[in-house]
């Protein structure tokens, strides 16, 4: 553990967000570990407000307030990030971490041209003249596969289609060889067709860089397709993680075993959609014990009353008494 | 771009035809234009006389057509009142009235936009809610009142500013500038201060309203991902996003300024437009109200295309369609 965190391009430990609100103060994060590694794709799962984007955003110092990191590390390299102030976050930002966001449409300022918004980027970041940062411009166009770069580099967002933009986005990401980039749902709002281009654009350049990825993502597909290691969220909670095969084919925790199950096939046509019952509770309702018992079959009187620690199994780990040794 | 520019004129040429329809319609309602020019005394045949001589006899259309033609050359006739060509004795006025009203928007946007930006992104500090505060006194005090305080606490009080007038001019041609001497730029203050105040408010909160809806767009959320400074995202990236309702409204306020500054113009005896305008409703000086009619619609017809043609400046999505 201790060896394959100082490889790490990011370490997150223990990491805790908070929302701080009038009834009192919400837990958005609980206990939050992972670490990437470099040319690594670590899928992070869950549905709406598990705290999929919410990991994302803290690593990146960007919660918005009155959210706050409130325990926990965030360890980038050797150096640690969760306490910096934002002056030296922006430093940090683009330069080391690099983003996608999940809406290529709006994500790029409709007054300036690509070019431009590259050059901003790289010269924010990297000592290079304007002549030299447009190179690069053109450049990381190229490697994000637009056809003529030469000339699309003058272009405005709007006379891109909705592909291009997300590669135009890719390509601000890497402007300045970022080690890690949080990539938030990067090919929701796009066509089928084009969602799987976008996927593995992303695996090649990742590939190619070694540069470390946090795809968030509530679409098992991309998962599948993309991801070498998997993070499931539930709650703000981290449930389970490991490999994507071992996820995906053989979930140990019970929460993974339903959402599993409820990927319909496109093989098998059946009558009813498999479904887990329920749903998520309210961060400001989570029951104690573990945050699934009330939705799980399996619980016993032990996942009511103490909350599971994550427990290494073989090269993936999950939070369920089931599968720590006890009884539930 | 030019295929739009000459779409705009097309446009502009068609509602200054109807504004002339308009004004010179007040001619035909306001009664029989003969009767109101000559005398008791004048005997029949004068009065066929210029009946004949000012075309009254002449079909409606033609002499719309030639009401049309004359204005376009900008001759609007004779005033009813004193005899004096109307052109001249508006081009007279024009020049105090414009050089107030841009001094007063100038004042308003390098006042009212770093304000608006600032209440935005310091929203809750207890300054920037003093200034909200403020501007809801701004945007409901008359703009008499504000003139009549500012005479009494600078002028009169303080003795540091004149109260009334223009000051020394200087002629450029036929425009009469005071912004060329000391004493027409001292006289400029208060009634440009007075005139703005208004504006200044409603440039503010439109600003920050734009602001605070901009601040919450992906491209600016994007932008600090990217690890862009706080500042510049503020004054590059959201500002200029915020600007196109602020340009409009400018623009438009202008045009309202001009026609409009005749209370202002009245409370410091300001030689403007305003005041002739006054005079003409007073004495019924037909000719005059339909020029001034004409000029102050070219005037907003201008002001709107050119907001037209800055929108295509500001955002290049705007270039490529219509």
């Amino acid at each position: 553990m201790l060896e394959a965190a100082a490889q790490a391009v990011v370490d997150v430990r223990n990491l805790k967000v908070e929302f701080p609100g009038r009834h009192g103060t919400v837990t958005a994060l609980s206990d939050i570990s992972l670490s990437i590694r470099p040319g690594e794709i670590l899928g992070v799962v869950g549905e709406s407000g598990a705290g999929k984007s919410m990991t994302g955003l803290a690593i990146q110092g960007l919660l918005e307030r009155p959210g706050r990191i409130a325990g926990g590390e965030v360890w980038l390299g050797q150096k640690r990030i969760d306490a910096l102030d934002d002056r030296e976050m922006e430093r940090i930002r683009g330069r080391e971490i690099g983003a996608i966001f999940q809406d290529p449409l709006t994500s790029l300022n409709p007054l300036f041209t690509v070019g431009a918004q590259l050059v901003e980027t790289i010269r924010q970041h990297l000592p290079l003249g304007k002549a030299e940062a447009r190179a690069r411009a053109v450049q990381l166009l190229r490697d994000v596969g637009i056809p003529s770069p030469e000339e699309r580099v003058n272009n405005y967002p709007h006379q891109f289609s909705g592909g291009m933009r997300q590669r135009v986005v890719i390509a601000l990401a890497l402007a300045a060889s970022p080690k890690l980039i949080i990539a938030d749902e990067p090919t929701t709002a796009l066509d089928v067709s084009i969602q799987a281009q976008i996927i593995s654009l992303l695996r090649r350049l990742c590939k190619e860089k070694q540069t470390a990825v946090m795809l968030v993502t509530h679409d098992m597909g991309v998962i599948a397709e993309a991801a070498d290691r998997v993070a499931v969220l539930y709650a703000g909670r981290l449930i389970e993680i490991g490999p994507v095969e071992q996820v995906l084919h053989a979930p140990r925790h019970p929460y993974t075993k339903g959402l599993m199950a409820s990927i319909p096939s496109l093989g098998a046509r059946v009558e009813k959609l498999n479904q887990i019952d329920g749903s998520m509770p309210r961060l400001d309702a989570i029951p104690p014990g573990c945050a699934f018992n009330p939705r799980c079959a399996f619980a016993g009187p032990r996942c009511r009353r103490e909350r599971p620690e994550l427990v290494t199994i073989g090269d993936g780990a999950n939070a369920c008494w089931l599968n720590a040794g006890g009884t539930a | 771009m030019l295929a739009f520019i000459i779409k705009r004129l097309a446009n502009a040429l068609l509602v200054m035809l109807a504004v002339a329809l308009l004004a010179f319609m007040i001619f035909r309602l306001a009664g029989d234009p003969v009767e109101l020019m000559v005398g008791e005394q004048t005997s029949q045949e004068d009065r066929a006389a210029l009946r004949e001589r000012l075309g009254l006899n002449d079909g409606l259309a033609t002499q719309y057509v030639r009401f049309v033609v004359n204005a376009a050359q900008g001759n609007f006739g004779v005033s009813y009142r004193n005899g004096q060509s109307v052109l001249p004795l508006i081009a007279d006025r024009f020049p105090a009235t414009l050089e107030l009203v841009l001094v007063a928007t100038l004042i308003s946007l390098f006042v009212g936009l770093p304000l608006g930006v600032l209440t935005a992104i310091k929203r809750g500090k207890w300054y920037t809610e003093g200034l909200q505060f403020l501007s809801i006194v701004g945007v409901s005090l008359p703009s008499f009142v504000v003139g009549i305080l500012l005479i009494l606490v600078f002028a009169v009080v303080m003795g540091l500013l004149p109260a009334f007038g223009r000051g020394d001019v200087v002629q450029i041609g036929w425009w009469s500038t005071g912004l060329l001497t000391p004493s027409g730029r001292a006289a400029l203050i208060l009634p440009s201060i007075a005139l703005s105040l208004y504006q200044i408010t409603l440039v503010m909160r439109l600003v920050r309203a734009e602001m605070l809806e901009v601040l919450r767009s992906d491209y600016v959320k994007f932008a600090r991902a990217r690890g862009i400074p706080r500042w510049r995202i503020y004054f590059r990236h959201a500002l200029r996003n915020c600007l196109m309702p602020v340009v409009t409204m400018t623009a438009m306020n202008v045009g309202s300024l001009i026609a409009f500054a005749l209370i202002t113009e009245t409370v410091f005896q300001w030689p403007g437009m305003g005041m002739l305008f006054i005079q003409a409703v007073t004495f019924l000086d037909i000719p005059v109200m339909a020029a001034y009619l004409c000029i102050i619609s070219f005037i907003f017809v201008m002001l709107n295309m050119l907001v037209d043609i800055t929108y295509a400046v500001i955002d290049p999505r705007l270039r490529d369609a219509r």
